[in-house]
């Protein structure tokens, strides 16, 4: 059994003791732990998604000199509750011409794909579902089953527009996954583990440099190639070629409406806050920091990396689909396969570190 | 392994699509992301206006000229008057005419205070689209403020201007050259040098200096492929050839020239307003002509000034009766829109969006 009781916080450990004393034997104990965390990790994260979604509109309306949603409570704080409140009512219009189950399907797979990734994300000192020895490698696998939804969505609406959404997000991620992976590596090395628990305890200590974003020139640079990959590969500005309102409409989505459309909007907010995870985990030291208690270090830092992004979407213009594809691999790949040779060969020689 | 067989495919773009500016249709033929063919339709926003205008007197026709250009309904509106003032021989008041050219030239700033947003949003930059129109505001709350409308005037009368400018006007105008000219950096510093934006605008469709006067282009399109020709200049109307101004050029005629010359003419548009604001004179603002009974002699006539797109014209024939014979609206848009064929195809459907951007065309002028 991966789950150890004594990886869990307070109360799924009185949980677990509580289920334990009504009788509750094995394999059944283990499906209604875990079945209990899912759902937990689940509303979380749907709160978190509601979040960012309203964070965003605030930080947009900012950057661009206005205010943002004001009507729903303070400063529109529930604003996106009723939001996603209005799309659940929306009548779902389909398609005659698509293609049912991949239609229907597309939207189920990305949203599940969103979030799978967060059984092996440590939330805080022993917050983590399940701490995989193959963590960070299980990570890669499962955020890219997303593009799989985005092509069938593309493929499913028997749109034009949404097809070339759909192999506009193949060709990218397929193409930023190569420097990303390249860029985790360099970490793996530093830290000698695939396990996400191994690499945030790697970090500890030493006030905060000991994270490994303090590794000049290394964790530098694989930090910063680490957040443009990613920035491709959550779709947004100046990578969000697939859903490029302005060519595409809106890409892959287009023919997607009510719950459907919700569920690829929320997914796209959480891969947004997935990415920012893992990079809080690799490079800004996970939940290690002073005084504070981890879980609020390891909020901080990610929403940190999310404003980045979202500062980001609302600055620059959008990339073309060739300059994309030429960045990634006439610049990116190079300079994280060089940085993570050059990495591996000084921790090799043991000169550094 | 046999060569691969690709297929090309016709995406219908429009006539509602985000980036067309209103309900212009283009049938493209793609190759993958390549744009190998294109095929503009027009017509979605036809109203009859040059119909309409035959059962009208000719002051009726006045607020009809403000739904031919809506953007810049100021100019639309002075030309047909200019026409009929130059066929009537009506004598504007010297006030009038130095209103006329405030207006005007507020106006093209705030045409290219849209054409620099939504070029922007095109691109993908979501954000100068806020800043441009948050500038155009400060124009708009001053024709509201002269004529009580936002978009479509009315303002300009045969023989004046309908309203005189309340005394607030000055003040708050010069307010407004101030802050948009200081805002001119914050514009420039978003976009002119960010990596990102070069790569989408510099060297992509390319329109030579022979090819744009071949295809009738005008306006900053010519003027941003470096032919320095500007009707405010080469055939001044109104008070133009009183005031001290550039003509700003550029060489290239790439899309990032295009921008950069709109950026250059907002400068001089506030030079102009100043300029006109110093010499305006006292008097009258509207030399009254009875628009029930207002009749010019049996004619023809050809009116063209340079508005924010190009040259627009009015051509009219009149019999000497109170409504107009004949209207022909010239619409610069009209002729840009049928290059966009020659120059996009070969790129990326990225770039045929940021060339449609960059021409600034607006369908209400194409289609009439």
């Amino acid at each position: 059994m991966i789950l150890a009781t004594a990886e869990l916080i307070g109360i799924f450990k009185w949980l677990h003791g509580l289920l334990v004393d009504l009788g509750l034997k094995e394999p059944w104990l283990t499906v209604v732990v875990y079945g209990l965390l899912s759902v937990t990790i689940f509303g979380v994260l749907c709160l978190i998604a509601l979040f960012l979604v309203w964070w965003e509109r605030k930080i947009a309306g900012h950057i661009q000199q206005r205010f943002g949603p004001m009507r729903n409570g303070w400063h529109g704080w529930y604003q996106t509750v009723m939001d996603a409140l209005k799309l659940l009512q929306k009548e779902d219009i389909l398609v005659d011409t698509r293609d049912r189950p991949v239609f229907f399907w597309a939207p189920v797979i990305c949203f599940v794909a969103a979030f799978l990734a967060y059984i092996v994300i440590p939330f805080g000192k022993g917050l983590i579902v399940a701490d995989l020895n193959i963590g960070i490698l299980y990570i890669i696998a499962i955020t890219t089953f997303t593009v799989i939804s985005l092509l069938m969505a593309g493929w499913g609406s028997h749109n034009k527009y949404a097809l070339l959404g759909g192999m506009r997000s193949a060709a990218q991620v397929v193409s930023y996954e190569v420097p990303m992976v390249a860029s985790i590596l360099t970490v793996i090395i530093f830290s000698g583990s695939l396990s996400m628990v191994d690499i945030t305890e790697s970090q500890q200590g030493n006030f905060i440099f000991n994270w490994f974003i303090f590794r000049p020139p290394f964790g530098i640079i694989a930090f910063i190639t680490y957040i443009i990959a990613a920035t491709a590969e959550a779709n947004r500005t100046p990578f969000d070629i697939p859903e490029a309102e302005q060519e595409l409409v809106a890409g892959f989505n287009i023919e997607y409406s009510g719950m459907k459309f919700a569920m690829f909007f929320l997914a796209e907010f959480v891969n947004m806050f997935t990415v920012s995870a893992i990079a809080t985990t690799l490079f800004l030291g996970g939940w290690n920091g002073p005084l504070l208690p981890s879980w609020l270090w390891f909020l901080g830092k990610t929403l940190l990396v999310v404003l980045l992004l979202m500062v980001f979407r609302w600055t620059f213009p959008r990339l073309r689909v060739d300059q994309l594809m030429e960045f990634a691999w006439k610049f990116l790949v190079p300079l994280t396969f060089a940085n993570l040779i050059l990495a591996g060969w000084m921790k090799y020689a043991g000169w550094y570190w | 392994m046999s060569k691969l067989r690709t297929e090309e495919f016709t995406v219908n773009m429009g006539p509602h699509h985000p980036s067309t500016h209103g309900v212009c249709r283009l049938i493209l033929t793609m190759d993958g992301e390549k744009v190998v063919k294109i095929e503009p339709v027009i017509g979605y926003l036809h109203r009859s206006m040059e119909k309409i205008c035959e059962n009208r007197t000719y002051a009726q026709c006045v607020p009809l000229m403000d739904r031919f250009e809506y953007v810049t309904a100021m100019s639309a509106e002075y030309v047909f008057v200019n026409a009929v003032e130059k066929l009537a021989e009506v004598e504007v008041p010297e006030r009038a005419e130095y209103l006329r050219v405030i207006m005007l030239e507020l106006n093209r700033i705030a045409s290219h205070l849209i054409f620099y947003g939504s070029t922007a949003m095109d691109i993908g930059a979501l954000t100068p689209f806020i800043y441009g129109l948050r500038e155009r505001e400060l124009i708009i709350d001053l024709f509201e403020m002269t004529c009580g409308q936002r978009l479509t005037y009315n303002y300009m009368k045969i023989g004046g201007v309908s309203h005189d400018i309340p005394k607030e006007f000055i003040p708050k105008c010069r307010e407004a050259v101030k802050i948009i000219s200081e805002k001119m950096s914050d514009y420039e510093g978003l976009l002119n040098e960010n990596p990102i934006w070069l790569a989408r605008t510099k060297n992509i469709g390319v329109l030579s200096a022979d090819k744009a006067i071949a295809y009738g282009v005008s306006g900053p399109i010519l003027r941003a492929s470096g032919v320095k020709y500007d009707i405010r200049k080469n055939e001044p109307y109104s008070i133009y050839d009183r005031l001290d101004f550039n003509i700003p050029t550029r060489p290239n005629g790439d899309c990032y020239d295009r921008y950069c010359l709109r950026l250059d003419e907002i400068r001089e548009s506030l030079k102009i307003i100043s300029q006109a604001l110093d010499g305006l004179p006292e008097g009258d603002t509207l030399k009254k002509v009875n628009p029930f009974n207002f009749r010019p002699p049996a004619g023809e006539i050809y009116s063209r000034i340079e508005n924010s797109r190009g040259e627009m014209g009015v051509y009219i024939v009149s019999d000497g009766s109170t409504k107009p014979l004949r209207v022909k609206m010239r619409g610069s848009s009209y002729n840009h829109i049928q290059i966009i064929p020659e120059l996009a195809p070969g790129g990326l459907i990225a770039d045929l969006v940021a060339i449609f951007a960059t021409f600034d065309v607006i369908m209400p002028e194409v289609d009439r």
